[in-house]
């Protein structure tokens, strides 16, 4: 899910360069209200396990790979703004030192997984757990969380991605940058994502937030609260 | 450091030494990258061609570690292996302190 350099015209890459920018102002702002010094070394832990859950590609047999990112239990656990700066960096060390993703296509990229992701998580989170605070539905609305999470994560991707060859082409009609069309993108990120990545999304984010309840219930009062 | 907190930093410890994982199943069950992120070569062997703009923007950066991988591209599977678990652990190593760097700033002490 991380868009290369050269897939996106610089038409889509600067204007979400503008939204992701946006997002990182609020988050940082948003960080300094809610959090305390006790969340730091978590924040930090977040980040870290973001960068690894990403390198666990799983494959589709004979076809393409994906990854879960980590951004719905982190958005979960310490709220979505603290999930748009520790995924963020995350992406932005993984274009710049590893290659992962392209330098123009950073801001489109932290949209994608950085914002559309934890966000969609937490109020899927939020939603679903309702007024009840029983383990089961908790671990129903992690597991939706995560799932619906990461596919409309991938969904945005394909948007992108899919939108190029209208918005960019020669003029005997060749793309000029991503070139497959939104009929194609979307539903092969759509269903790949739906039908596994999603699936293992949601399994660790149910997981880690069982572990969390159980050995840190202190970290989490806005999870076993009322939520409202 | 509380028990959870450095519990939790020995599973992530464990997760960097597991990370081969993500290149030897794709491997074993055959399957190619990610969806969208084939390279400039691969464009054409797909397409025929390779878009114009792509083919500018393509090669914007140079990352110094491309594709977690020290030894270049032709390197055998082993360097590759020890690589991807390199890159996890500078990797875990830089973005925790990047992170722990922020919020030590924006984040106020104990409420």
């Amino acid at each position: 899910m991380h868009i290369p350099d050269g897939y996106l015209s610089p038409q889509t890459y600067a204007p979400l360069y503008g939204v992701s920018f946006i997002f990182w102002w609020i988050a940082l702002k948003k960080m300094k209200k809610e959090l305390s010094s006790r969340h730091v070394p978590y924040l930090a832990m977040a980040a870290a396990f973001s960068f690894l859950i990403q390198m666990f590609n799983i494959p589709i047999p004979g076809g393409t790979t994906g990854h879960a990112v980590g951004a719905g239990i982190i958005a979960v656990l310490l709220g979505p703004w603290t999930a748009v700066v520790a995924v963020s960096v995350v992406l932005i060390i993984q274009a710049l030192v590893f290659g992962d993703g392209g330098i123009t296509a950073i801001g489109a990229n932290c949209f994608n997984m950085a914002v559309v992701m934890p966000f969609v998580s937490y109020w899927v989170f939020r939603i679903v757990k309702g007024g009840a605070n029983k383990k089961m539905r908790l671990s129903v609305a992690a597991f939706f969380s995560g799932y619906a999470g990461l596919t409309a994560s991938a969904v945005s991707t394909a948007i992108q991605l899919g939108i190029q060859p209208v918005i960019a082409h020669a003029p005997d009609g060749q793309p000029l940058y991503a070139p497959y069309p939104l009929s194609i993108a979307l539903p092969v990120m759509a269903i790949e994502h739906l039908l596994l990545f999603g699936i293992v999304e949601g399994v660790i984010t149910v997981l880690l937030l069982r572990y969390f309840m159980k050995h840190e219930p202190g970290l989490v009062p806005a999870v076993l609260g009322s939520g409202k | 450091m509380t028990k959870t907190q450095k519990k939790l930093w020995i599973g992530l410890v464990i997760m960097a030494l597991l990370s081969p994982l993500g290149i030897i199943l794709p491997a074993i069950f055959n399957a190619g990258g990610a969806w969208g992120e084939w390279s400039a070569e691969q464009l054409e062997k797909l397409l025929g061609f390779v878009p114009e703009g792509l083919r500018k923007d393509s090669d914007l950066w140079k990352a110094p570690v491309q594709d977690y991988n020290l030894g270049g591209e032709a390197a055998p599977d082993g360097v590759q292996l020890v690589s991807y678990i390199i890159s996890g652990a500078v990797g875990i190593i830089v973005v925790a302190l990047i992170v722990y760097l922020i919020s030590k700033m924006v984040v106020k002490d104990e409420k």
